[in-house]
């Protein structure tokens, strides 16, 4: 590398920010289309079984004219964590004013999600929501998985592919 | 195209782009297909009690009781993109504090491959219908739909309405002798 002269660094190094970047604009603008701070989630858990599995992908959608309904499969957090759950609705009261509280539980699972709610929840509201599951693509998150489990992997995986990139360009 | 390590790189390359090509093509030859059949459902027996919430709230409630049949035939929704249908039966209505409820008394999943001829009588739901509050008592209009998820191998996730809804009205008295 340093023998080819400076200019092809700097060409790499821009190229490289390129490339991220409209990674970036992608990401960020399918956030403003669908409305949801995520719009794709992997499927962590097997509490969807045998609809969603572990590493399965879901494509999000939350905009706040969309009415929550029972049968939907809404990503919601529960405050305080951090985690995402995936489940689906089984209950919705709704006042006049669009105030609404629901329920929600897991297909795989025996009981509701009242268990999983903070300390005195009864009821998610839409705020709790991320957002509104509309789409599904199977086992391509499991890559994101193993990054997860298995950070030496991820460490790995990053160095290849650095090795890679400044390799090829010879 | 000369060393191990280059095609293996074009052979997995390949694979790639023709799952990816498969995946598309599975979502979009049935991204618009109507995915809706009749439904038939009845009611056999409705009871109404008046009970502390205990799944929740733990205030004193309405707790409805319905038994049902539904039948219906799913045979024509299942295609080479649809993994599985989870059905639920939906008790839609309103009362004085709440616009609008729904309350899912009955879930079951049909995946491809099983029997898809459904056809359950004298059905209890599966999960407590309790209002949220007293509205049930005397209410004239409940509807039961049947409506399902329908989850492919990929593409859209719809939420399809069986066509076919069957009104029923809760009683003025609440039961305090029999039990369900």
């Amino acid at each position: 590398i340093l023998s080819s002269g400076v200019f092809q660094l700097y060409y790499q190094v821009l190229n490289f920010g390129m490339i991220v970047s409209s990674a970036l604009m992608i990401w960020k603008g399918l956030m403003v289309v669908t409305g949801s701070e995520s719009p794709i989630v992997v499927v962590l858990s097997g509490s969807m079984e045998p609809a969603f599995h572990r590493g399965d992908l879901l494509f999000l959608t939350n905009r706040v004219e969309d009415p929550i309904r029972v049968g939907e499969i809404v990503v919601f957090r529960i405050e305080g964590r951090e985690i995402p759950i995936v489940h689906r609705v089984l209950k919705i009261h709704e006042k006049e004013n669009g105030d609404v509280k629901f329920l929600t539980k897991g297909d795989n699972n025996s009981v509701d999600d009242r268990g999983l709610y903070k300390q005195g929840q009864h009821w998610l509201e839409k705020k709790d929501v991320v957002g509104r599951a509309r789409g599904f693509v199977p086992y391509i998150g499991i890559v994101t998985i193993l990054m997860n489990d298995y950070p030496k992997f991820k460490y790995a995986v990053l160095c290849l592919l650095g090795l890679f990139v400044l390799v090829h360009r010879e | 195209m000369n060393t191990v390590l280059s095609r293996a790189n074009s052979l997995f390359a390949f694979s790639l782009s023709v799952m990816a090509a498969l995946t598309f093509g599975c979502f979009i030859t049935t991204a618009f297909k109507d995915r809706s059949v009749p439904v038939d459902i009845q009611v056999s027996k409705v009871m109404i009690k008046n009970v502390d919430d205990f799944t929740g709230p733990r205030e004193r409630s309405d707790l409805g009781f319905v038994t049902f049949d539904i039948s219906a035939n799913l045979q024509p929704i299942f295609d080479w993109n649809v993994k599985e249908l989870f059905l639920y039966l939906t008790a839609e209505y309103s009362t004085k504090s709440n616009a609008l409820n729904q309350v899912v008394l009955w879930d079951k999943i049909v995946l491809r491959g099983e029997n898809t001829k459904l056809n359950m009588k004298d059905v209890k739901s599966k999960y407590f219908f309790f209002d949220d509050g007293n509205g049930l008592r005397a209410n004239k209009n409940i509807t039961l739909t049947l409506s399902w998820n329908v989850v492919p191998n990929a593409g859209i996730l719809p939420l399809v309405m069986g066509s076919g809804h069957k009104s029923l009205a809760f009683p003025e008295t609440y039961e305090t002798a029999k039990s369900y």
